[in-house]
């Protein structure tokens, strides 16, 4: 009834690079539209744009209740509905980032000028959850590489370390031992710098839910979500490769780099394959994300396997 | 019926003609999440990892059934109300209903019939290998139940299998426990359950064990 076997999708459904490029000029322009008027036709004309552009991979953006109902967000609690229960008392205003470590211009500030010299732009990425679920969604925010170069790193810094919020008295979940508090991530420093990466302060045209990680979360679409760090208070920059949370919680599954790749098993389950949030079916995982045109360069000559 | 009609000589209990009559109404109980499930998938209710919740609900169901189960015997010595063992079988084939319907979500829907990934699941990750035993051992236990199959398998051995279900309640939460990416909160609560019942009933079969050496002297 439900099951029938899955079809391969042709070589020639993949994007040429021509067209690809267009995508890009495509997406560019559309972000520009989306940054001078946020009504919810442009919104529309973006999710238009996408399918057209995408349509050859079968991308369509996930339902928003979806994306805002149903998500990982420990610091809310461990089950997938408890973020959208529990974070609705959370304040993400007022709001302060901090920049710290080997660089020329650390500090602390306000989130609005810390985003103010950028322009806000919409970018519509997959997302990959290390659990083989997936969504398609439409962000808005500033490339991460604004931020990293606002902060002149110094020739000495190869890695940026973020870290959300801790806060138990707001974040319910923090108040149980289950993950090392607070939650931190870290990119390498070209990473960071890659034009794909992005930090989100909304989605679906809207102000980011606290769910999703209000107000300031990371969006890395070719790494599995849990890169994605949410409610970011800090970005440290170091010589040393830090140690993200599920790192310390687990290394053994899960890695620095957790770039998504249907190639390399989760000790527990296959990556081959992902399930887009309200389907039933699943369909193949890309080599990251889809998105190996832009980033497979970063780690020419790396054992993929090795640097999980 | 007119009020000089004779009562009954007999006094017959309340209990049990109670609990025959609820007998559908605590079937239905039982069944209503799988309804529910089964009418939530079709209508797009599910929000979010929709195979990823059939397959938590269906097994959280079929735990809790295992351990409604294994409550009644330990319920039944500290009330007296007998009349409990009319639901064992019933609570005892939800388990297997629930535990089947996880199995298949999984192999059916999760690994979509590829039977490549079925078997490399099975073998390669311990918790599938050991949620596998879990369902294989409930096999012969639902086969075994009706009256006339106990008959055929005589008391004492019908009895002796049917302990196979203490295994179960080990490997089913010691599955449970692996699925789990980090929160052992639940799985743990299980297993606290679990022993809990086991050891209530290890004390009786003490006691039992104690008073015959006691009688034998």
């Amino acid at each position: 009834m439900l099951i029938r076997k899955r079809i391969e999708p042709p070589s020639s459904e993949i994007t040429p690079e021509a067209e690809y490029l267009n995508r890009r000029e495509f997406l560019g322009m559309v972000g520009s539209i989306g940054a001078l008027s946020a009504t919810g036709a442009v919104a529309e004309g973006l999710m238009g744009g996408f399918s057209t552009v995408e349509a050859q991979q079968g991308d369509k953006v996930t339902d928003e209740s979806k994306v805002t109902s149903y998500n990982n967000y420990y610091e809310f609690g461990t089950d997938k509905e408890d973020p959208k229960a529990n974070s609705q008392q959370f304040k993400a205003r007022p709001w302060s980032v901090k920049i710290e470590g080997l660089c020329r211009k650390p500090g602390s500030m306000p989130l609005d000028s810390f985003l103010s010299p950028s322009r806000i732009e919409d970018r519509t990425y997959r997302f990959r959850c290390v659990e083989a679920w997936s969504a398609v969604i439409p962000w808005r925010g500033i490339p991460l590489a604004d931020v990293i170069r606002r902060a002149d790193p110094l020739p000495s810094a190869k890695y940026v370390e973020l870290t959300t919020l801790y806060d138990p008295s707001q974040m319910s979940g923090q108040r149980r031992a289950t993950i090392q508090w607070p939650y931190t991530e870290g990119l390498r420093i070209d990473e960071a710098l890659n034009p794909l990466a992005f930090l989100a302060t909304g989605m679906y045209g809207k102000t980011l839910p606290n769910q999703n990680g209000a107000p300031l979360r990371l969006v890395v679409p070719w790494k599995y979500g849990f890169k994605n760090i949410k409610a970011i208070v800090k970005l440290k920059f170091t010589d040393q490769q830090p140690t993200s949370t599920w790192m310390k919680a687990a290394s053994d599954e899960y890695g620095f780099y957790a770039n998504v790749n249907p190639a390399v098993d989760h000790p527990r389950w296959s990556q081959a394959r992902e399930r887009r949030l309200g389907e039933v079916l699943r369909k193949p995982t890309l080599m990251f994300n889809g998105y190996s045109e832009q980033v497979a360069s970063m780690y020419g000559g790396m054992d993929l396997r090795r640097n999980y | 019926m007119t009020a000089t009609a004779p009562r009954a000589t007999r006094v017959r209990p309340r209990g049990p003609r109670i609990a025959r009559a609820m007998k559908p109404l605590v079937f239905a109980v039982l069944l209503a999440p799988a309804i529910w499930l089964a009418y939530a998938l079709f209508a797009d209710q599910l929000d979010g990892d929709v195979v990823k919740i059939l397959e938590i609900s269906t097994g959280t169901l079929a735990l809790r059934s295992l351990a409604y189960t294994l409550a009644i015997s330990p319920l039944k010595q500290l009330t007296g109300w007998t009349w409990l063992n009319m639901y064992r079988r019933m609570l005892g084939l939800f388990v297997f209903f629930y535990a089947t319907a996880h199995m298949l979500i999984y192999f059916g829907l999760d690994l979509e019939l590829q039977f490549g990934e079925i078997w490399t699941s099975i073998l390669k990750r311990p918790y599938i290998t050991i949620g596998m035993l879990s369902w294989l051992i409930l096999v012969p236990l639902a086969i075994t139940s009706p009256n006339f199959m106990a008959r055929k398998l005589g008391g004492p051995r019908w009895k002796r299998l049917h302990q196979l279900t203490y295994v179960v309640a080990v490997t089913a939460t010691t599955h449970y426990l692996w699925a789990v990416k980090k929160d052992t909160f639940w799985p743990l609560v299980y297993f606290a359950l679990f022993a809990a019942l086991l050891l209530v009933r290890a004390y009786g079969w003490y006691g039992l064990h104690r008073r015959a050496a006691n009688a034998a002297v």
